[in-house]
C-alpha cells in the first residue's frame, strides 16, 4: 500500500474549502471540501452522477464549457488560488486534468496529439525532455506515432491522453474515471503507469467508480455522494469499512448490498424475488 | 482549344483568389463556429486600403498595409463581438456578422462612390503568349502568388504550433482548453490571418483585366461562400477544392456563353450557386466537411 507522508498541513498541495458548484439552477457540489497534499494520491469516489467529473472541472476551470460556476469556496494550489483562473492559467501553474472519456484529437496523429498537450509549456528543451518520459513509459505511442488518435484501441488512447498531459510536465496531475470501459488488465496496466508517474513526484487525484483499484492506488481517500463528501479517510481503512466494502467493492450480505446499491429499487427487487 | 484552354487557366487563376476567401471563410469557421457573412466586407477593407495608400506609398508597401490592416480589422470583430461566444449562441453571432459587415460595406461604398480605384500593380494589361495561348500576366501573377499562400498557409496549419492548436481547437475545444491553449488567441488569429487572405483575395479581383477597385466588388466575393459551403464549411482542403470548382465553372461558363445562351444571359454570374446546390444536394456537409450546415 502507497501510503504518503502528508507533510505539513496544507503545505503547497491542492486544498479544496467548502466548493459548491452549480449549473445554472442544478446544484452538483455542496460544501466539499478536500486536501491532496503533495507527493500523495489521492482518490475520489462515487457512482454515476456524484459530482466527480465537477469536482475536476472546478479545479481545472472548465465549468464554463458545461455552463456551470463555482458558487461558493476556493480551489488552491501551492497556495495559490486556482479557483476563478482561467483554464490556461491552471495548466501554466502546473495543475493539468486528464478528462472522462479520454478525449483524444481523434482527426490528428498520436504525434500530433502529444505536441498538442506541449501547448501550454513555453519551454521547447522541456518539451523534448518531457516527450522522452512520455515515450518510455509508453512505448506504444512511439509505435503508433504516425497513426490517427481515432483508429488507438481503448487503452492505447487512454495511454495517449494520460502521456499528452504529461506534455505539459504537471505538477499535479487530475484522472477522470481513466479505467473507464478498459479490459481488467488493461485498467490494471492503466492502475501500475498511475503508481509510476507519482514515484516520478507528480502529485495524483483519481477520480474513479472502480473503488478496489483505486483504494489500491491512493494513500487517502473521499467518498462522494449526491455532490457531498460521505466519508473519508486513509484508503486501507476505507477498503476495510463495511459501507465501502458493500456499497462501493461488492461485498457483503447480498440483501444489503441489493438494498443500498442506490440502483433503482425495481430491479434489485426483482432479483430478490426472482432469487 | 485554346479558347478552352485560356478560360481553363482563367478559371483556375480566379479559383485560386477564391480559395484564399473560403480558406479564411472556414479557418474562422473552425476556430469560432461562426459563420462569418462580414468576409466581404474585410476584403474591401483590404481593397481599399491598397487603392488610397499606393500612390503616396508605393504598392508593395501599400499592399503590406492592406494586409496589416484588414487582419487588425478581422481581430478587432473578434475581441469586440466574437469573444461573446460564452453568452450567445452562434448562430446569433453569424447574425451579428452581418450587421457589422452591412456597417463597414456600407461606409466604404458611400466613401468610393461610382469611383473606379486603381491598386496600382506593377502587372498592368501585359498579356502573356504561350504559343497561341494568351493569358495576362496578371492572373498569372495571380495563380502564383495564391498558390504559394495557401501552400504556405496549409504547411503552417499541419506543423507549427500555431496550425496544432487551431486544429485541436476545432476538434474540441474544452480538451485544447485543457492543454493550456487560450481560445480567445485561437479565434482572434483565425481571424486576423482570415482578414489578411481576404486582402490579399481583394488585390487579385481588382487588377487586370478587371478595371479596379469598385463598389461592386463585394457581390465578387460573394462568389466565394458557394465555394466554402460546396467544399465543407470545416476543411480546409474542401475550401481549396471548392474555389477551384467555382473559378473554373464560372470562367468556363462564361466564356461559352453564347453557345449556351439558350440557358439564359449571366449563366455565368449564377453557376457557382446551381453547382453548390448540386453539391449540396448529393453531399449535405459538402465535398470534404464533417458538418452539414444545418448544424450552424
Ligand atoms: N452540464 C451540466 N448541466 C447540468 N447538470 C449537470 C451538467 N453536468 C453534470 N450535471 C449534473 O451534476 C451532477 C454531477 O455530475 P458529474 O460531475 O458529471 O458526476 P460524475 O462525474 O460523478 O458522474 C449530476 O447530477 C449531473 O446530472
Ligand atoms: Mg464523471
Amino acid at each position: 500500500m502507497n501510503v504518503h507522508d502528508p507533510g505539513p498541513p496544507g503545505d503547497s498541495g491542492l486544498t479544496v474549502r467548502d466548493l459548491a458548484v452549480n449549473y445554472g439552477p442544478v446544484t452538483a457540489l455542496r460544501g466539499v471540501s478536500l486536501d491532496v497534499p503533495r507527493g500523495a494520491v489521492v482518490t475520489v469516489l462515487g457512482g454515476n452522477g456524484a459530482g466527480k467529473s465537477t469536482l475536476l472541472r472546478a479545479i481545472s476551470g472548465t465549468l464554463r464549457f458545461h455552463r456551470g460556476g463555482i458558487g461558493a469556496g476556493a480551489v488552491a494550489f501551492g497556495g495559490r488560488r486556482l479557483s476563478g483562473a482561467s483554464t490556461s492559467a491552471v495548466v501554466a501553474h502546473g495543475v493539468v486534468q486528464v478528462p472522462e472519456g479520454r478525449k483524444v484529437f481523434a482527426r490528428m496523429t498520436v504525434e500530433e496529439n502529444l505536441r498538442a498537450g506541449a501547448l501550454g509549456a513555453r519551454d521547447r528543451r522541456a518539451a523534448a525532455e518531457a516527450r522522452e518520459r512520455v515515450l518510455t513509459l509508453f512505448p506504444v505511442l512511439a509505435e503508433r506515432a504516425r497513426q490517427r488518435a481515432g483508429l488507438l484501441s481503448g487503452g492505447e488512447q487512454q495511454m495517449l491522453a494520460i502521456g499528452r498531459a504529461l506534455m505539459a510536465r504537471p505538477k499535479m496531475l487530475l484522472l477522470d474515471e481513466p479505467t473507464l470501459g478498459l479490459a481488467p488488465m488493461m485498467a490494471l496496466r492503466i492502475a501500475d503507469t498511475v503508481r509510476e508517474i507519482n514515484a516520478q513526484g507528480t502529485t495524483v487525484l483519481l477520480v474513479e467508480q472502480n473503488a478496489a483499484l483505486a483504494l489500491s492506488l491512493a494513500g487517502h481517500a473521499y467518498v462522494l455522494e449526491v455532490g457531498r463528501v460521505v466519508l473519508s479517510g486513509p484508503a486501507a481503512e476505507l477498503a476495510e469499512s463495511d459501507e465501502v466494502r458493500r456499497r462501493y467493492l461488492g461485498i457483503g450480505d447480498d440483501r444489503d448490498e441489493a438494498l443500498l446499491s442506490g440502483a433503482p429499487s425495481i430491479r434489485p427487487a426483482l432479483t430478490r424475488w426472482t432469487a | 482549344m485554346t479558347t478552352f484552354l485560356e478560360l481553363l487557366v482563367n478559371g483556375i487563376s480566379i479559383g485560386a483568389v477564391y480559395a484564399l476567401i473560403a480558406l479564411g471563410f472556414v479557418i474562422i469557421f473552425k476556430a469560432t463556429e461562426v459563420v462569418n457573412f462580414a468576409h466581404a466586407s474585410l476584403l474591401l477593407v483590404g481593397g481599399f486600403i491598397v487603392a488610397k495608400t499606393h500612390e503616396s506609398l508605393g504598392f508593395w508597401l501599400a499592399l503590406l498595409l492592406g494586409l496589416a490592416g484588414a487582419a487588425a480589422l478581422g481581430a478587432l470583430i473578434e475581441f469586440a463581438v466574437i469573444r461573446r461566444a460564452n453568452v450567445v449562441s452562434h448562430s446569433i453571432l453569424a447574425i451579428v456578422t452581418i450587421g457589422v459587415d452591412i456597417v463597414l460595406t456600407t461606409e466604404l461604398t458611400r466613401q468610393i462612390g461610382t469611383e473606379v480605384l486603381a491598386l496600382g500593380d506593377p502587372w498592368g494589361s501585359e498579356v502573356l503568349h504561350i504559343g497561341a495561348v494568351n493569358i495576362p500576366l496578371a492572373r498569372i501573377a495571380a495563380l502564383v502568388t495564391a498558390s504559394l499562400v495557401i501552400a504556405l498557409f496549409l504547411l503552417a496549419f499541419k506543423y507549427t504550433n500555431w496550425g496544432i492548436a487551431m486544429r485541436a481547437t476545432a476538434e474540441d475545444s474544452e480538451t485544447a482548453a485543457l492543454m493550456g491553449v487560450r481560445r480567445g488567441r485561437v479565434s482572434m488569429g483565425a481571424w486576423a490571418v482570415a482578414g489578411a487572405l481576404a486582402a490579399l483575395a481583394a488585390l487579385f479581383m481588382c487588377i487586370f483585366p478587371t478595371p479596379g477597385l469598385d463598389r461592386t466588388v463585394t457581390a465578387t466575393a460573394m462568389k466565394a461562400f458557394p465555394a466554402a459551403i460546396l467544399g465543407g464549411l470545416d476543411s480546409t482542403t474542401g475550401a481549396l477544392a471548392g474555389g477551384l470548382i467555382i473559378g473554373v465553372t464560372e470562367s468556363l461558363v462564361g466564356g461559352y456563353q453564347s453557345e449556351l445562351v439558350f440557358l439564359g444571359r449571366g449563366l455565368g454570374d449564377v453557376a457557382p450557386f446551381l453547382v453548390m446546390i448540386i453539391i449540396l444536394l448529393i453531399r449535405p456537409a459538402g465535398l470534404f466537411g464533417t458538418r452539414e450546415l444545418a448544424r450552424v
